[in-house]
C-alpha cells in the first residue's frame, strides 16, 4: 500500500495499457477482454490501439450489452460494435441518442421525448414521454425500464401489453436515473446537486441532497446494499439496505483531496467501487475495510468514463482530454 | 479552458432570423459554429452542427418563481463540447420565446458556466412590423430590453422618416444596446458574434445614444433608467440590490452596473437577468478619473423616484473633513 501511495501510476505501469487520443471520451465498455472507448470524434477506439468509425457526429453515450456495447450518437443511430466489428442497430432519425441501456440483448435508446425498445433489429415498441428523456436504465433482469425527464420519471414494464408507464413525481430537471437491480427503487440525479428516490412498495420520497456538484455517474453495488455516486470530493454511498437511505449520513470514501469525483464504477463481484476525480486521479475503494488503492495518478484530464469488464477482471477510463487507459486487476 | 462563445439570436417571426443563421452558416469566414435551432426552425444548410432544440424550460427548485432555465440547452450544449474546434455556438429563439430562461441557464448550471460564456443576446426586429409587435404582443418589447445587439432589418421596406421613427421607439425600450440597420440580415457577422456583452469588463462600456429623459414609450410598458452616484459603501449596496432583485426581479429584465466602492482602486461591475446576479472586481480606474457609481435598469413599473433613492442611500459618508499640519 505504501509503494503504491508513493508511486500513484504502478498499476498503469506495471499492469495497464495507455494511449492519448485526443478526443474526449464520452463512455467506456468492454468488446470481449479488450476495452473499448467511445469518443466525441465518432469513434470507438480498442485497447489494441485500433480504431473504427462508428457515427457520424460525436458518440453520446454507451452502454456495455453481453460481449459487447452499444452505442448512441447525435447522428441519431444505434449501433452495436463486438468482435465481429461495428453494426447499425437502428436509424431514428433527424435527432440526438441522448440516453442508452441494454439488458439481454434488449436495447432502449432515447431520443427526443421517445424510447425506442430495441431487439434484434426490430423495434419492439416506442415509449412516449412528456419531455424530452434524458437518462434510462434496466432493472436486473431486464424487466423493467425507467427512463428520467422534467417533473421525475416514468417505470415502464418491457413485456406489457398495454403500456401505461407508473409516472414517479418530483418537480425539477432530472438528468439521470438508475434502477434498483431488485426494482426495490428507482434513483434520479438532478440539476440541482441532488439525488431523488421513490421506493416502489410504497412510493415513499427519498431525497439526498448536498453533493456541490451534480451527479454525473451513479451504480448500486453488487449486493445493492449501496449506491455509489460521484459528484461530491469524495465517492458517496448511500445505504439501501432496510429502509433505505432516510434520515441516514452516506458512507464517503477516497475523500480528502478537495477534488471532485465524476465518475464511479462498482466490481460486478465484489463490494468495490472504482472512481475517478477531476484531477485524473482513479481510484479503488474497499467499501468493507475503506481501504483505497490508487490505479493511476492525477493528471492527463478530467475523468469522463470509467468501466469494469464483467467478470472484473479489467478497469477502463477515459478523460475528457482523450487519456485512456486498461488495467489488468486479476490475480496472478 | 478556452470557453466557448454563446450568442442568443432572438426576434420575431419573419425578422430575418433564419436569413442570418445561412449566412453564418455557409459564409466563407473559416470558423465552426453550431447552430441550435427551434422546433419551427428549417435552415437551407444541411450541416451536422445544426441541432434542433425544443425550448423546455424549467423552474429551478432554488425558492426564485422567475428563475427558469432552459434544461435542452444544458443537455445540448454538453453535447456539442464533447466535439473539439468549435468557435461558437449560436441558440435561435421562437419567435414568441422570453429571453431570460436562455440567458439564466448561462448563470445557473456550473458545467455550461465553466466551459462557455454568454457572449450577447442579439434581437432582429423588421423595421416594417414592428410597430404592429409592439401593440399586439409582449414579447417584441422584451425581446429588445434584454437585447445587447439590436440588428434593424428590412429597413428597404420602410422610409427614411418611418425608420427614424421605429428606431426612436427601440431606444425608449433600450438605449443601450448597439443598434445596426440593415436589410436582407446583411449586417456583418462580425458585428454580430464575438460582441463581449456580457464580459464584466464591457458592462457599460459604450455610453447610450442619448440620456432617456423617463420617456414613456407608447406601445410598451418597458422603460429603461439611468442612474449615477458617488462611492458606495459595498455593504450598503449588496443589502440594497440583493433586496430589490428579490422583491421586483420580476419586472427587472435586465440591470447593469459600473460601481466605485469606497477604498477600492478597481472599479466593480455588475449585472442581472431578473433575479439572478453577477458581478466582479475589474481593471482599476483610470488615474484622475472621478469615481462614480452608474447603474441601469431595463423593465417594467420601475419607480423613477425610489430606484434614485434607494442607490443614493448606497453612497458611502463622505471622509470626515480633516485639516493636516502644513
Amino acid at each position: 500500500m505504501s509503494e503504491a501511495l508513493d508511486r500513484p501510476d504502478l498499476l498503469l505501469d506495471t499492469r495497464g495499457t495507455q494511449r492519448a487520443l485526443a478526443e474526449h471520451v464520452v463512455g467506456v465498455g468492454f468488446v470481449g477482454d479488450q476495452a473499448a472507448f467511445a469518443l466525441g470524434d465518432g469513434t470507438v477506439w480498442l485497447s489494441d490501439w485500433t480504431a473504427m468509425p462508428v457515427h457520424r457526429g460525436a458518440v453520446l453515450c454507451l452502454a456495455t450489452d453481453g460481449a459487447g456495447i452499444v452505442t448512441g450518437g447525435d447522428d441519431g443511430r444505434v449501433c452495436r460494435v463486438t468482435a465481429a466489428g461495428v453494426a447499425e442497430v437502428a436509424s431514428l432519425g433527424r435527432g440526438w441518442i441522448n440516453a442508452i441501456a441494454a439488458q439481454g440483448g434488449v436495447v432502449a435508446a432515447a431520443i427526443g421525448k421517445q424510447v425506442h425498445v430495441l431487439s434484434d433489429g426490430a423495434t419492439l415498441k416506442v415509449l412516449t414521454h412528456p419531455s424530452t428523456v434524458t437518462g434510462v436504465a434496466f432493472d436486473a433482469r431486464g424487466k423493467r425500464i425507467a427512463a428520467s425527464h422534467y417533473n421525475g420519471a416514468s417505470l415502464w414494464f418491457v413485456a406489457a401489453r398495454v403500456d401505461s408507464p407508473r409516472l414517479l413525481e418530483w418537480k425539477g430537471s432530472h438528468i439521470g436515473v438508475i434502477l434498483h437491480p431488485a426494482a426495490d427503487a428507482v434513483v434520479t440525479s438532478m440539476q440541482e446537486n441532488s439525488l431523488h428516490g421513490w421506493r416502489l412498495a410504497d412510493g415513499q420520497h427519498m431525497r439526498m441532497s448536498g453533493y456541490p456538484a451534480k451527479t454525473a455517474a451513479m451504480g448500486f453495488t453488487k449486493s445493492a446494499k449501496w449506491l455509489a455516486t460521484s459528484g461530491a470530493e469524495a465517492v458517496v454511498l448511500w445505504p439501501f439496505s432496510g429502509n433505505g437511505p432516510m434520515g441516514k449520513a452516506p458512507m464517503e470514501l477516497a475523500g480528502g483531496d478537495a477534488m471532485q469525483c465524476t465518475q464511479v464504477a462498482c466490481h460486478p463481484r465484489d463490494e468495490t467501487v472504482a472512481a475517478g476525480f477531476a484531477d485524473g486521479l482513479v481510484v479503488l475503494a474497499d467499501i468493507v475495510s475503506g481501504r483505497v488503492l490508487p490505479v493511476c495518478g492525477p493528471g492527463r484530464g478530467s475523468v469522463s468514463a470509467l468501466a469494469w469488464s464483467p467478470d472484473g477482471a479489467a478497469l477502463a477510463w477515459g478523460t475528457a482530454d482523450g487519456f485512456a487507459a486498461r488495467v489488468d486487476l486479476s490475480r496472478k | 479552458m478556452n470557453q466557448i462563445p454563446v450568442t442568443v439570436l432572438t426576434g420575431y417571426l419573419g425578422a430575418g432570423k433564419t436569413t442570418l443563421l445561412n449566412r453564418i452558416l455557409s459564409e466563407d469566414h473559416g470558423k465552426k459554429y453550431a447552430v441550435i435551432i427551434n422546433e419551427f426552425g428549417e435552415l437551407g444548410v444541411d450541416n451536422d452542427l445544426v441541432v434542433d432544440a425544443d425550448e423546455e424550460v424549467f423552474e429551478m427548485n432554488n425558492g426564485c418563481i422567475c428563475c427558469t432555465v432552459r434544461g435542452d440547452l444544458i443537455r445540448i450544449i454538453g453535447g456539442l463540447l464533447k466535439r473539439r474546434g468549435l468557435d461558437g455556438i449560436i441558440i435561435e429563439t421562437t419567435g414568441l420565446a422570453n429571453p431570460a430562461p436562455v440567458a439564466q441557464t448561462f448563470f445557473v448550471d456550473d458545467d455550461v458556466r465553466a466551459r462557455t460564456r454568454l457572449d450577447a443576446i442579439v434581437t432582429l426586429v423588421d423595421a416594417k412590423n414592428l410597430p404592429a409587435r409592439l401593440a399586439d404582443s409582449s414579447e417584441a418589447a422584451e425581446q429588445i430590453a434584454f437585447a445587447d445587439v439590436i440588428v434593424l432589418n428590412k429597413t428597404d421596406l420602410v422610409t427614411p422618416a418611418e425608420l427614424d421613427v421605429v428606431e426612436a421607439r427601440i431606444r425608449t425600450i433600450n438605449p443601450y444596446a448597439r443598434l445596426h440597420r440593415t436589410s436582407r440580415s446583411a449586417v456583418p457577422i462580425t458585428d454580430v458574434l464575438d460582441q463581449g456583452a456580457f464580459d464584466l469588463n464591457r458592462v457599460l462600456a459604450r455610453e447610450p445614444d442619448f440620456l432617456t429623459d423617463d420617456t414613456h414609450s407608447h406601445d410598451s410598458d418597458i422603460v429603461s433608467m439611468s442612474f449615477e452616484a458617488g462611492q458606495l459603501d459595498p455593504e450598503k449596496f449588496n443589502a440594497w440590490i440583493s433586496t430589490l432583485l428579490a422583491e421586483q426581479g420580476q419586472n427587472l429584465l435586465r440591470t447593469k452596473g459600473i460601481l466605485a466602492y469606497q477604498g477600492d482602486d478597481r472599479r466593480f461591475a455588475f449585472q442581472a437577468v431578473h433575479m439572478i446576479a453577477d458581478g466582479d472586481f475589474i481593471g482599476p480606474w483610470a488615474s484622475g478619473a472621478a469615481r462614480k457609481s452608474k447603474i441601469v435598469f431595463i423593465g417594467r413599473s420601475l419607480n423613477r423616484p425610489q430606484l434614485r433613492r434607494g442607490f443614493e442611500a448606497c453612497q458611502a459618508a463622505p471622509a470626515p473633513i480633516s485639516a493636516m499640519a502644513g
